[in-house]
């Protein structure tokens, strides 16, 4: 309840300050005028595609990925992959973005490169410990008594592995939606540029028009897929929740 | 690459400038961020604070979802409108210090939670007063999850104070943006590649610290 | 029947974890893996069902080699259940049970009957825990868990890897008992892994004891105890392997005339006369019905009239089913010189005295060295 309460004065603020910033005449009398609802619906609707192309490439990838460096076939390849995720993570976003513009140059394709590469890490990560948390010995009763390694994987693992797989695509979906605001700076769509415009005058109500909206989105994202994580988790798991 | 290498031989100091600029900036915010996240942490892992905890904690976990640049934007309006000065150093270490909450305010209150009640007993049937058993038991024994926490906040402050090179923090996102903008890829590369390697180095550094904070008894190996 | 012919097991790395065990266990048989850990008894169990690879020699099973089945057939005919149990937290604690019966492709009306009949196998309410989840049991509704869902598939062969192995000592005791109860109606044919001595002896028909990957003994309970064929074998199982064998003996195995008694109502006198003559000191008393009251000794006759004025009410009773180092135990804790054992009804069915015990224990000790 307090968690709601918390939730909805924040979306309240961060949209309250959209909607009185869009009113305005002025941002700056004679010199700055705020952008029109039409601009800030056109870059939401652009924001939002790029966070999904991006999250759903993401996904492809981080999860299968995630899931096969658990199978023994595929060990050797843990260490590399699951470490250099875990020094990924600790590289800055900005730079991630920035180096892309030497590499693919200016241009949405290189904004959303950017974005998949980071928002890999939490479900490549995720995934992986998802799977790889399970008690050994729930899959070895499942082995023993005579699952296929199919079915193991599906009535048993995935099914085990799906909270964990679920809260690494919301923080992923999370991140991406506030890296995506930089994002502009190689070529992105989306609100970023008009919080970019705000930094190039040094307006802080251009700049929160466009970052306002931004923030709601995000928390509106992360809200909705906690709603989805907990739908999808198994009620055999939550009972120790409720009982603790 | 090759440019950027150039630009570095040719202009040492810049980078120099731009990287103790942007430790000063981290160091700032993640001393502040250390002593209000382990008092705050301290203070709401108390008897009876539990629905305390559970809102502050929420509030620091809210944060982190908010992007950096609306937490700027919200800070310049501030600070500008109880007239301080509301671009730079002064936003950036604000926004950094409230980043780096969550890692060093959650670690520090789980890890309090978690000391096992056993020896907490056993201190007061020492005879051991509050304060005591929170210098001499609690805190040494949490202190090893207290450190993961102020590591995980300093790297990801670092990549922060990145971004608030955007509102005039100084910085190695100096060198990013001003690259950017006018398509100079050498200071692209330079920047990303510098404050990367920060992030990496002082990472490391903090595992470093973190092992070496732990007491002795408790260290694996 | 189960068959072990000459297995090895030699990991990749060169470690010989079982070397040449060769032995049979027959139908309906429990048998217990014995040994100190990392003497191979686990290993052995499961090559059995296949989840370890063996490298060397031949498993069979009614005469079949199990090398050259389906390995997922195989397993689905072989009932598991291991110490950490593993119930899939995820499922209810029916769907768990119905596992081998979904995988087995059973139809959905006789996978249910047979999750409710092994609950109450089980001794659990199956209205109760059916629905439930792994997470909401107790250790000990867990392990009954387990056993049932290794029982699903109603397979003619069980294996058990330390199932009772992480549970409070008293829950322990009374699920062996339960097992054993169980056990005497399924006549399963069981492979039991444990470390535990006295759960080998109380469980087993036979043992086989284990030692650094190789068999070292195999023999029945009695026989591991008063005939151990090395120095290993007798360190193994104790110095006070003769008090260990009480284990083995039931009172129904050493009680058998029905006792001499007397009722509550007689005269005292006429008591201590035929105490006298039969040159005993103690007896039974006893209502009209046959039921048990309590003791009197030839001492206490003195002591009124009627031996229902004088006779000591005892609480402490035996059942024919209780096995002799109880009987021994409660005789010492509560310094009875006698034992009377009663049915359920508490009819005195006999009484047990350190002299019969003694004398079960000398004839099991002979039977040993001999056979």
């Amino acid at each position: 309840m307090r968690h709601y309460v918390i939730l909805i004065s924040l979306l309240v603020l961060l949209l309250g300050l959209t909607v009185w910033i869009t009113s305005l005449d002025w941002i700056k009398e004679g010199v700055y005028r705020p952008f029109a609802w039409g601009d800030i619906a056109n870059c939401t609707k652009a924001h939002l595609e790029m966070v999904v192309i991006a999250e759903l490439i993401a996904i492809a990838i981080g999860v299968p990925l995630g899931i096969l460096v658990t199978r023994p076939v595929f060990r050797k390849l843990t260490t590399p992959i699951i470490g250099g995720a875990n020094v990924g993570q600790s590289i800055p976003s900005l730079a991630v973005i920035a180096i892309m513009a030497p590499i693919l140059g200016f241009g949405l394709q290189s904004a959303i490169v950017a974005l998949v590469i980071y928002g890999l890490l939490p479900v490549l990560r995720n995934s992986y410990t998802g799977i790889s948390n399970i008690d050994p010995a729930i899959v070895e009763a499942a082995r023993g008594m005579g699952m296929s390694r199919r079915q193991i994987a599906r009535k048993i693992e995935l099914p085990l592995a799906l909270p964990v797989i679920m809260t690494g695509i919301r923080v992923s979906t999370v991140i991406t939606v506030g890296t995506a605001e930089l994002a502009v700076l190689v070529g992105g769509a989306g609100l970023g540029r008009i919080t970019l415009a705000g930094v190039y005058t040094m307006q802080p109500l251009t700049i929160l028009q466009g970052a306002a909206p931004t923030a709601a989105l995000a928390i509106i994202l992360g809200f909705i897929l906690a709603r989805v994580e907990g739908g999808m988790t198994s009620r055999g798991l939550k009972v120790k929740a409720e009982m603790a | 690459m090759l440019d950027a290498w150039q630009y570095l031989i040719a202009h040492p100091e810049k980078l120099a400038g731009w990287t103790l600029e942007h430790l000063w900036i981290i160091f700032v915010a993640i001393v502040i961020a250390v002593v209000l996240g382990v008092v705050i942490g301290v203070y709401i892992s108390g008897r009876g604070k539990e629905h305390v905890a559970d809102t502050i904690l929420y509030l620091a976990e809210v944060a982190m979802t908010i992007p950096s640049m609306a937490i700027f934007g919200l800070l310049m309006l501030l600070l500008s409108s109880v007239g301080l000065k509301a671009i730079g150093f002064l936003p950036a270490v604000i926004a950094l210090i409230i980043y780096g909450q969550l890692p060093i305010l959650r670690n520090t209150y789980t890890a309090l939670q978690g000391v096992d009640p056993a020896m907490i007993e056993a201190g007061r049937g020492m005879g051991m007063t509050e304060k005591q058993l929170l210098f001499k038991v609690r805190l040494p024994l949490a202190i090893s999850v207290i450190m993961a926490g102020v590591r995980n906040a300093i790297v990801l402050i670092i990549g922060i104070a990145a971004i608030a090179a955007m509102i005039g923090a100084g910085g190695l996102g100096v060198p990013i943006f001003r690259g950017l903008r006018n398509a100079r890829l050498d200071l692209i590369i330079l920047g990303g590649v510098s404050v990367s390697i920060l992030a990496l180095l002082v990472d490391n550094f903090m595992g470093w610290v973190e092992w070496w904070v732990t007491p002795r008894g408790l260290k694996e190996r | 029947m189960i068959k072990l012919d000459m297995v090895t097991k030699v990991y990749p790395d060169g470690t010989e974890a079982v070397k040449n065990v060769s032995f049979e266990i027959g139908q309906g048989e429990l048998c217990v893996l014995l040994g100190p850990s990392g003497c191979g008894k686990t290993t052995t169990m499961k090559m059995i069902n296949r989840l370890i690879p063996i490298t060397g020699g031949t498993i069979y099973i009614d005469g079949v080699d199990t090398a050259k089945m389906d390995e997922n057939a195989l397993r689905r005919d072989i009932g598991y259940a291991i110490q950490q149990i593993g119930l899939f937290p995820n499922m209810t604690v029916g769907r768990n049970i119905e596992t081998v019966p979904e995988l087995k492709g059973w139809p959905e009306n006789k996978r249910r009957q047979r999750g409710e009949e092994l609950l109450k196998l089980m001794g659990m309410d199956s209205g109760e825990f059916i629905g439930k989840y792994p997470r909401e049991l107790s250790g000990g509704q867990s392990q009954r868990v387990g056993v049932a869902r290794a029982l699903g598939g109603d397979p003619p062969i069980l294996l058990m890897d330390e199932p009772f192995g992480a549970i409070d000592p008293i829950t322990r005791v009374r699920l062996q008992d339960e097992f054993l109860k169980i056990q005497q109606t399924l006549k399963k044919t069981i492979i039991f892994v444990t470390h535990d001595i006295y759960e080998a002896i109380k469980l087993g028909d036979r043992i086989a004891l284990m030692k650094e990957g190789e068999l070292v003994q195999y023999d029945t309970p009695a026989d591991l105890l008063y005939n151990p064929k090395n120095e290993f074998v007798e360190n193994f199982v104790g110095a006070d392997r003769a008090l260990k064998g009480l284990q083995l003996i039931r009172v129904k195995d050493v009680v058998k005339a029905s006792p001499p008694t007397v009722k509550s109502g007689e005269k005292t006198e006429i008591v201590r006369e035929r105490m006298e003559r039969a040159g005993i000191n103690w007896l039974a008393v006893v209502n009209g019905d046959g039921n048990f009251l309590g003791g009197v000794g030839k001492a206490d006759l003195g002591k009124g009239d009627s031996v229902g004025d004088v006779m000591s009410p005892s609480a402490e009773t035996a059942t024919a089913n209780t096995v002799l180092n109880e009987v021994f135990s409660l005789m010492l804790s509560h310094g009875l010189d006698n034992l009377p054992i009663v049915d359920k009804d508490n009819r005195l069915q006999g009484v047990i005295s350190f002299d019969t015990i003694r004398k079960a224990l000398v004839e099991l000790t002979q039977r040993g060295k001999t056979g």
